[in-house]
């Protein structure tokens, strides 16, 4: 059986090619993916990404908890709101899931985990909380709308009460704080998100996301689907999970290191195991690659190295640079120049530095 | 979902052909299948002079999202290739039927044509895809 979100009806409503996506029923565009792309990019969309899993932990060991679930520290966060973004892994150092974690008090962590992956992240989450005595509760009555673009911040403030706004305003990045809707909605509103444009996600009780969705609508800012919030992830360098990394990869093989802390004296899941990597080498890496040839990279293309084989793993034209790139991982040393197998015909590409796109604009050397 | 030309043939793999006056088989993808594919972005056209065999892959066509084939509806040879498409891969998104032609095909057996589903068919698969 397909889930729904409390947003399918509006969807169909607005004529959007529906898809399965990990068990729900989502839209991809609503006509042009290309055009939802540059909506955001060039002004202000928005997202339905209510199938995401929010989970909740109470206990008066949740900081601890999370010491030893997550391979990022917790204790980056400092300041109520705050959010961080994290790998959860295995005992081998392979990634269970990548998650954003928001801290909400000393006693309470908000964890927003992909919708795909969210009865194993379940499962693991209340398996090792067990011994902190931390409550896991998953909160289904949440949807969440991810308003993104150089002007999604404007058009949502313009719908906030008064009296939150310039408190919203003020807010950082990769910060969270509740303010009031319209009609006094709650709303739990973040400076983040995943599309490499400015911008909020908000969680809010789902009987209103109809409402919300709408009064976003009037104010300008165009419904875009999961295939522009594809193109516009991979265009800002952000790993998906399934596709960039999995329990068979370690986030160094993942191009996410920078995520990882070998803080001193912090035993969290996988340390032993990446550190032992670490000191043998690690066999794979990631890099970003560009086909300045026609043709598009698709995720499980063969890629050619002198030190070897690889594969492509994100992958897919890239409407803002209008050619194809593409995550790969190849093994690590001197691989030349790479060639990509697209369909028995061996392509040159690129290996460049990402993101490929920031603010709008391609990077330099893209 | 625009009208379905009736004068016009189908694979069931959503290729249209077309027989032009001068016994020419002209061919593209049915209006259904570029709304599935989603925004074009590449065709790779065959050569000109190339052989083509009904059933078999004579182009691709990429979408934002997935490559496709694009099956002959007939066999023969390649005599033209709809060179718009290099550039403006979206013209079959825009008119699947019309403009978004894709190649044009000296048919070797003319036979071929009747295995082929004609408008009204095509329209009742299209429907049945549909739910």
């Amino acid at each position: 059986m397909t889930e729904k979100t409390v947003l399918n009806a509006t969807h169909r409503a607005l004529g959007a090619r529906m898809v399965d996506f990990g068990g729900w029923d989502m839209p991809i565009n609503y006509g042009s993916q290309i055009e939802e792309h540059h909506a955001v990019r060039r002004d202000a969309g928005m997202f339905d990404v209510s199938h995401m899993t929010v989970v909740d932990l109470h206990g008066a060991r949740a900081r601890e908890f999370l010491r030893h679930l997550l391979a990022n520290s917790i204790d980056k966060l400092k300041v109520h709101g705050k959010a961080l973004y994290s790998c959860m892994l295995n005992e081998t150092g392979g990634v269970i899931d990548d998650l954003v974690v928001y801290y909400l008090g000393e006693e309470f962590f908000r964890l927003v985990v992909n919708a795909g992956t969210r009865a194993k992240d379940l499962a693991w989450i209340e398996q090792q909380a067990t011994a902190f005595g931390v409550q896991v509760k998953e909160r289904p009555d949440f949807a969440m709308i991810a308003v993104q673009g150089p002007h999604a911040r404007r058009k949502v403030l313009d719908l906030l009460h008064e009296v939150d706004r310039p408190r919203i305003e003020k807010l950082g990045k990769f910060a969270a704080a509740a303010a009031q809707g319209p009609h006094g909605m709650p709303l739990f509103v973040a400076r983040t998100g995943y599309t490499g444009e400015d911008g909020f996600e908000i969680m809010l009780p789902e009987q209103h996301a109809v409402a919300l969705w709408e009064a976003l609508q009037a104010a300008g800012v165009k419904p875009a689907g999961l295939g522009a919030r594809d193109t516009l992830r991979l265009e800002a360098g952000m790993n998906l999970y399934g596709q960039d990394m999995d329990e068979n990869v370690t986030p160094w093989e993942a191009n996410l290191g920078w995520t990882v802390s070998l803080d001193a004296g912090r035993d969290f899941i996988g340390r032993a195991a990446l550190e032992r990597q670490k000191a043998g080498g690690v066999p794979r890496v990631m890099v970003g690659v560009v086909l300045d040839d026609k043709g598009v990279l698709r995720h499980g293309q063969k890629v050619l190295a002198a030190n070897g084989e690889g594969e492509i793993l994100s992958g897919s034209f890239a409407p803002t640079l209008d050619k194809a790139i593409a995550f790969a991982r190849v093994p690590a040393g001197e691989t030349g120049a790479l060639r990509v197998d697209i369909r028995g015909r061996e392509v040159p590409v690129r290996q460049v530095k990402y993101p490929f796109v920031r603010d709008g604009k391609a990077c330099e050397g893209v | 979902m625009s009208e379905i030309p009736g004068d016009l043939k189908f694979l069931k793999s959503h290729e249209w052909a077309r027989v032009e006056d001068d016994g020419l088989v002209r061919v593209g993808i049915s209006d259904h299948a570029q709304g599935q594919l989603g925004d074009l972005v590449y065709v790779e056209l065959p050569e000109i002079g190339a052989a083509v065999q009904a059933g078999n892959g004579a182009a691709v066509v990429e979408s934002v999202k997935a490559a496709s084939d694009i099956y002959a509806p007939v066999s023969g040879e390649i005599v033209e290739v709809n060179e718009l498409l290099n550039d403006k891969p979206e013209t079959i998104n825009e008119d699947a039927f019309g403009d978004g032609w894709i190649f044009l095909v000296r048919p070797s057996d003319r036979a071929e044509l009747d295995e082929l589903l004609d408008a009204n068919e095509y329209q009742e698969l299209v429907e049945n895809d549909d739910h």
